[in-house]
């Protein structure tokens, strides 16, 4: 069973007002020399054994549905054979 | 026969019956569509209303855009029919790359909901024909995600072909270059974050400015063009 991890993250010439707010929060933490926070979505899926074209059917799934290519990038990473500690692929 | 403008239900629509109200107001025939029916039910137009379709899952109208219904609409829209998008309706609209860019979190990160002033910046579309370019108007609008976005190309390109829309006069969400809605190239696709159809009434709404968007498709489809 393979899994598939795709990271969509708001391109960076996009406002990301909440990563703004956490950065603004970080002071209150004790936090001070951060200059940047932004945030994205990580998206898990698990294929069944018989899977076949695993990597050409991930970059369909994140291109055409995960993520918007008008606002946000993505990248895949396939773990083989994977568990919680698999190697992971090049995205 | 008055025209027949078919009103989207998609799960967790919630202006599908004030965008019905508008419609018979205006003086044409609302016909409800469900999101999983194929055919169009020999509608003349299609309004798409706001709400929050499949509960905003992933992004605002990202999986309304694979229902059954919208392929027929995409094909509708190819051939001319006209189609309007209201907030959630807008966001279907981007998603199924119906229209250009993109709506994202308000730039404030807050739910705004009061009446938006807004100028109408061209008449040369289905659903905006009756109006004076430069007039001024007043919608309720209401979104957490209202925010519109594209990239500096696509914006040059909307503001030199004329497919800016309406405009805010106080931008509400951090909108790029005060855009509060668009058209696609053939003019028959309009999609705008505030709801002409809560402005219809004076009883309930901000203003009557809503009545021409569909008095104006009304008078796009007598006439016959792009049918």
């Amino acid at each position: 069973m393979a899994r598939v991890v795709v990271d969509v993250m708001l391109k960076s010439e996009i406002l990301d007002p909440q990563g703004e707010a956490v950065l603004g929060a970080l002071p209150r933490l004790g936090v001070g020399d951060v200059a940047s926070v932004r945030i994205g979505k990580r998206v898990e899926i698990e294929f069944d054994e018989h899977a076949q074209n695993i990597e050409e059917q991930s970059r369909v799934i994140a291109d055409q549905l995960l993520a918007n290519p008008v606002i946000e990038n993505f990248t895949v990473s396939i773990e083989q054979g994977s568990t919680e500690t698999g190697p992971v692929g090049a995205p | 026969m008055s025209a027949r403008i078919g009103i989207v239900t998609f799960p967790g629509s919630l202006d599908d019956r004030d965008a019905a109200r508008a419609v018979h107001l205006a003086g044409a025939e609302p016909v409800g569509l469900w999101h999983d029916d194929t055919a169009l039910a020999g509608v003349d137009a299609v309004f798409l209303p706001g709400g929050f379709s499949y509960g905003d899952a992933l992004r605002c109208g990202a999986i309304a855009r694979f229902s059954q219904v919208m392929d027929s609409i995409k094909r509708a829209a190819g051939a001319g029919m006209p189609v309007v998008g209201v907030c959630n309706g807008f966001q279907v609209l981007c998603e199924s790359h119906l229209l250009p860019g993109a709506l994202v979190r308000n730039a404030h990160l807050r739910y705004r909901n009061r009446p938006a002033r807004l100028r109408v910046e061209t008449d040369r579309t289905a659903w905006t024909r009756l109006y004076e370019p430069g007039t001024e108007v007043v919608f309720p609008a209401k979104h957490g995600e209202g925010r519109y976005v594209a990239d500096e190309a696509t914006l040059d390109e909307l503001e030199r072909t004329g497919r800016v829309v309406f405009r805010y006069l106080d931008n509400p969400n951090g909108s790029m270059r005060d855009i509060a809605g668009v058209t696609n190239e053939a003019g028959n696709v309009v999609g705008l974050m505030p709801h002409p159809e809560h402005a219809v009434e004076a009883l309930t709404g901000p203003s009557t400015d809503g009545l021409g968007v569909v008095a104006s498709v009304l008078t796009h489809l007598s006439e016959g063009v792009s049918r």
